[in-house]
């Protein structure tokens, strides 16, 4: 369980978080017993990879795919290197995505799950790849798809290539599709940019944490653009539930029981 | 463009978004015959920053799909300065669909800063809309040629970008973010755009490289006569080609073209 507490201000290493909401001092094992979400306020925070695998699959489940696929500087691109290497020390992963097959709820089913701490979830070629083959391995083995996304977008640091990766894979999640396969997404704080605008709004079932940020544009981005005040909640998971572009809006702790039982009614 | 001389990266930026420069809207006037637009989504709106229809190319029927912003500022303000919106993209994807049923080829024209970042496209999902193009270019039964004329705005462009031959025109430049933005990020100072144009790698050489496109049209010290003539026979050529390939084989071909980028 490496990682899954980087994006947080240590007031003591490894041993007490304080809540940016509320200002409380919460241990690091109670915060991560209690699914990375304040004792005191409720309020969400990020959750590293292994954590959300640890949540969401059954024990001993989980098999990994494609571990070994590591990125580098495929485009010269000043100081990406040392960027790749600081974000593997932070997060303990070697890149945004982890893989793999696994059962939820004793239901079979291929799981990708991003992470904000190595490079905000960017994409670049290895996470689309990675993705791609999960869907491709997902479609010749007919199983339904769970994808837990967390993106700043895609990866700027390797150009043109992470823009095509979002076609790549939205290519894969059609393959999928058409073979009359289920892939439910989920989408957690933050998801925004190429990310959005390919995967995460592909989902047969899309389904959103509370609060969690998800839109296209950057919110400050828009704000320069426009000169319009933003509408308080904008971009909100409750937003795009309202405007229709999310199925539903679930709490943490109930997410495993939900995805079972969407899988259980897929089963085949 | 007059003289030999090639321009830096960051000159074909600003040569791409020149406001001289002609966009998809001027092609469709030189390459296609009796064009008849085609307005809507039949969900919302209808978006000017995108026209489309349907015409001949050298007396073949096609759909035709392109971005356009403007050439007077009245013109300008009303096709919002080529930033499509999510209407744009949706009546892109209708009209495809139609050219899939009528068996005609699509060609796009991509020339955009990016899709519009607004309040309004957000509440009518601006994502979504560039996600449901995306997929669904992938299985559209028909040849689809897409042609950067100016600049091809990230996640925006790339919504009329899966196709199965692309074409850039010599000083349009491709990019997954503005060099401008990219700079802000990098260097917190959007004033290093020149810098990060070049490591960006987003020039129609740098693109041919990666084999992210197929062809670039010179432009170089050649007339807009010229231009238009060889853009009208490559994507002639790659219709007769395309046409020529079973749709499965048409279809793998589409796939295996994005497939291999970053594999």
């Amino acid at each position: 369980m490496k990682g899954i507490l980087n994006f947080m201000k240590f007031s003591k290493p490894q041993t007490a978080v304080e809540c940016k909401k509320c200002g409380a001092e919460i241990s690091a094992s109670d915060l991560s017993d209690n699914l990375m979400i304040c004792p005191e306020c409720g309020a969400y925070m990020r959750m590293g990879a292994w954590e959300r695998l640890k949540m969401i699959v059954d024990e001993g489940s989980f098999c990994e795919l494609d571990e070994d696929l590591k990125s580098s500087n495929i485009i010269d691109f000043p100081g990406y290197d040392e960027k790749l290497s600081s974000a593997k020390k932070a997060s303990g992963l070697s890149e945004a995505v982890i893989c793999g097959t696994a059962e939820v709820g004793g239901n079979k089913c291929a799981i990708f799950v991003m992470d904000s701490a190595f490079m905000m979830g960017s994409m670049g070629t290895v996470v689309g790849e990675k993705i791609t083959r999960l869907f491709e391995t997902a479609t010749t083995k007919k199983l339904p798809v769970v994808g837990f996304i967390t993106s700043g977008g895609a990866r700027m640091q390797e150009g043109i290539l992470s823009l095509m990766q979002m076609a790549k894979v939205s290519g894969a999640v059609k393959r999928h599709s058409d073979g009359k396969n289920l892939y439910v997404a989920v989408l957690t704080d933050p998801t925004t940019g190429g990310i959005t605008a390919s995967f995460a709004m592909l989902g047969d079932i899309i389904i959103a944490e509370p609060k969690a940020l998800i839109g296209f544009a950057g919110a400050r981005v828009i704000e320069q653009t426009t000169g319009e005040k933003l509408p308080e909640g904008f971009q909100r998971a409750e937003f795009l539930l309202e405007h229709g572009f999310i199925d539903m809006i679930e709490d943490r702790k109930r997410l495993k029981y939900t995805i079972s039982k969407v899988l259980g009614m897929h089963r085949k | 463009m007059s003289g030999n001389e090639k321009l830096k990266a960051y000159d074909k930026v600003l040569a791409a978004r020149n406001t001289a420069r002609h966009m998809g809207g001027y092609y469709i006037e030189r390459l296609i015959d009796d064009f008849i637009e085609l307005h809507g989504d039949r969900r919302f709106g209808d978006d000017a920053a995108i026209i489309s229809g349907i015409g001949y190319l050298n007396g073949v029927p096609v759909t035709v799909i392109a971005m356009e912003r403007g050439t007077t500022v009245e013109e300008r303000i009303k096709r919002n300065f080529g930033c499509p919106s999510p209407e744009g993209y949706r009546k892109a994807l209708r009209l495809m669909k139609e050219a899939e049923k009528f068996s005609r080829p699509i060609i796009c024209f991509i020339g955009s800063s990016g899709a519009y970042c607004g309040i309004d496209a957000e509440e009518r999902g601006q994502g979504e809309a560039i996600a449901e193009n995306l997929f669904e270019m992938m299985g559209i039964k028909v040849p689809i040629i897409s042609v950067v004329v100016g600049e091809g705005g990230s996640g925006g462009a790339l919504a009329l970008g899966v196709c199965d031959t692309a074409v850039m025109l010599e000083n349009s430049v491709y990019s997954v973010i503005s060099p401008e933005g990219c700079a802000s990020i990098l260097w917190k100072d959007s004033s290093k755009a020149d810098e990060a144009a070049e490591v960006l790698k987003l020039t129609s050489e740098d693109l041919y490289k990666f084999e992210v496109v197929e062809k670039i049209i010179d432009e170089t010290d050649r007339t807009q006569d010229e231009i238009c003539s060889d853009l009208k026979n490559f994507i002639l050529s790659e219709i007769e080609a395309k046409k020529a390939m079973s749709v499965e084989d048409l279809l793998a071909a589409r796939y295996e073209k994005f497939r291999k980028i970053g594999a």
